[in-house]
């Protein structure tokens, strides 16, 4: 396949950014986006060029670590992970433009690599339960209704990417964090913080500048896991509750 | 709490939800009141008077309405300063777009702010014109709306301004039933269908009862 790159290229976080494009020749239908990127990187080291710099870590789908928003798509056209989005989605000749998460609270911090580090702010705030650690517990000993036990998988698997927020025409976080609020409150093991939990963690989403829900749903369609719109339902029921038990 | 409440946004999307639901329960009676129109002068007029005395003998005259009003009043002003402030807020959030961009959301989604501030320009207009008859175009009587209805529905840019309005409420309405069962913490998966039904329902029947009024002069089935 040869592919037009069209790419967003900032120096710095300080510096203004423009597409640059680029002309990619040989890749297969079989590589995946990113080691269609390492090519275009390989040609560029080899001429001499700065290469493009962009997010990855396991390559497979589980850390979250990859971005990149595909021609208006954030992780592209598929309902997958930018690692694991492959060639095969795109045709010989092409022209793909990429660019950065796109979110005042994720500042560009180089070409298409964004500062995700106000997710992990929010999950300082709440994201954890206060049980000691140690070895694991007896699984039988803390018994958990089945339908609770799938609505906590269901949350616990946003690998926080922020694919919700580039994707959200307001830049809102809602969905990583109701993802994540959900995937606690249900449990007996997350029942001490449950109040504390949501209206710190939400607090701490505004605090981040991320903006405010108006369901337009983007979220959730760009989402890699799958995480649902109604998370944010559960979310706002979880926290109008906890407003109630709460005086403060 | 309260502090909380106003200092978050879903808090203020809980004001949005919660007024918005209170001037669309206003909707559904003010359409069923205006529908009387359609069964003569007296029917109309004499329920205009009622509004004035409802309540009574514990409220005095007009008292019911003027409590109807100050709870509309501050319902459309909690409404719109908290949508003011959210959107500024979404606007700052995302200060850079995309350079390749696609329209995704519904047509009613993407013109909730737009729509809202017609029906805001529309409010006041209303009020001017057939509440307090400053902008009537007829001569504007007192108590008698059967014929200060056909007055501003008898003139072009009255039933356009009326119209376009009705239309914005309706898509306004399309999007933000379902929009605050979900702000309110009713939505799930299993209720989606039963909620968005019953908005889709409640925006035609709320567009086609306020339309059918200027249609109904229009066509000299009122007059
Ligand atoms: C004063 C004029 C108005 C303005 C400026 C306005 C503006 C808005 C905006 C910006 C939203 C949020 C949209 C979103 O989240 O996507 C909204 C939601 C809503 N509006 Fe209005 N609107 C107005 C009048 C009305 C009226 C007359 C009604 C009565 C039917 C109404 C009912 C609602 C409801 C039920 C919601 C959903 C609240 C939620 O999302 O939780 N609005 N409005
Ligand atoms: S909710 Fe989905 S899109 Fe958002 S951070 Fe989690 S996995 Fe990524
Ligand atoms: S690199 Fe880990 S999810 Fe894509």
């Amino acid at each position: 396949m040869k592919l037009t790159l069209r790419v967003w290229r900032q120096k710095n976080a300080d510096a203004e950014g423009a597409m640059s494009t680029y002309e990619v020749d040989g890749i297969s239908k079989d590589m995946s986006f990113l080691e269609m990127l390492d090519t275009l990187n390989e040609e560029l080291i080899l001429k001499g060029e700065d290469p493009v710099a962009f997010d990855h870590d396991c390559r497979e789908g589980i850390c979250g670590a990859c971005s990149l928003v595909i021609n208006g798509d954030a992780h592209g056209p598929e309902r997958t992970t930018t690692c694991q989005l492959h060639m095969r989605s795109f045709e010989d000749g092409d022209t793909i433009d990429i660019e950065p998460w796109r979110a005042a609270a994720f500042p560009v911090v180089k070409d298409l690599v964004v500062d995700r580090s106000a997710f992990d702010r929010i999950i300082q705030a709440g994201g954890y339960i206060t049980a000691p650690t140690g070895a694991a517990p007896e699984a039988h000993s803390t018994p958990v209704p089945k339908a609770d036990a799938d609505y906590s998988f269901e949350h616990a698997e946003c690998i926080g990417c922020g694919a919700c927020v580039a994707a959200c025409p307001n830049g809102a976080a809602m969905l990583f964090t109701s993802a994540k609020i959900n995937h606690l409150n249900v449990l007996p093991q997350g029942a001490p913080e449950r109040e504390t939990r949501v209206l710190d963690m939400v607090a701490q989403m505004d605090e981040e500048g991320f903006g405010g829900c108006t369901l337009t749903g983007e979220c959730a369609t760009a989402c890699p896991k799958g995480i649902p719109l109604f998370s944010i339902t559960g979310m706002n029921k979880e926290w109008l509750r906890a407003n109630r038990k709460v005086s403060r | 709490m309260t502090r909380t409440l106003w200092d978050s946004t879903v808090g203020k999307k809980t004001v949005m939800a919660v007024s918005g639901i209170v001037m669309l329960l206003y909707l559904v009676a003010h359409m069923i009141g205006n529908l009387k129109i359609f069964f003569g002068p007296d029917e109309i007029n004499h329920y205009a008077r009622w509004l004035r005395t409802m309540g009574e003998p514990v409220l005095r005259y007009e008292w019911g309405l003027w409590i109807l009003r100050v709870v509309l009043v501050t319902a459309v002003i909690a409404h719109g300063v908290c949508a003011y402030q959210l959107s500024r807020r979404d606007i700052k959030a995302r200060p850079s777009k995309y350079v390749h961009s696609k329209p995704r959301a519904s047509y009613a989604t993407r013109t909730m702010r737009w729509g809202g501030v017609i029906l805001a320009l529309f409010v006041v207009w209303h009020i001017l014109d057939l509440t307090t008859g400053t902008v009537h175009s007829g001569g504007y009587q007192h108590l008698h709306p059967y014929q200060n209805i056909i007055d501003t529905f008898s003139t072009w840019y009255g039933d356009v301004i009326y119209i376009v309005a009705v239309l914005a409420m309706g898509l306004h309405v399309q999007h933000g039933f379902w929009s605050a069962a979900q702000t309110l913490g009713a939505g799930s998966r299993t209720r989606d269908r039963v909620l968005k039904t019953v908005g889709n329902v409640l925006a035609a029947l709320l567009t086609a009862g306020f339309i059918s009024v200027p249609v109904g002069v229009m066509t000299g089935l009122v007059s």
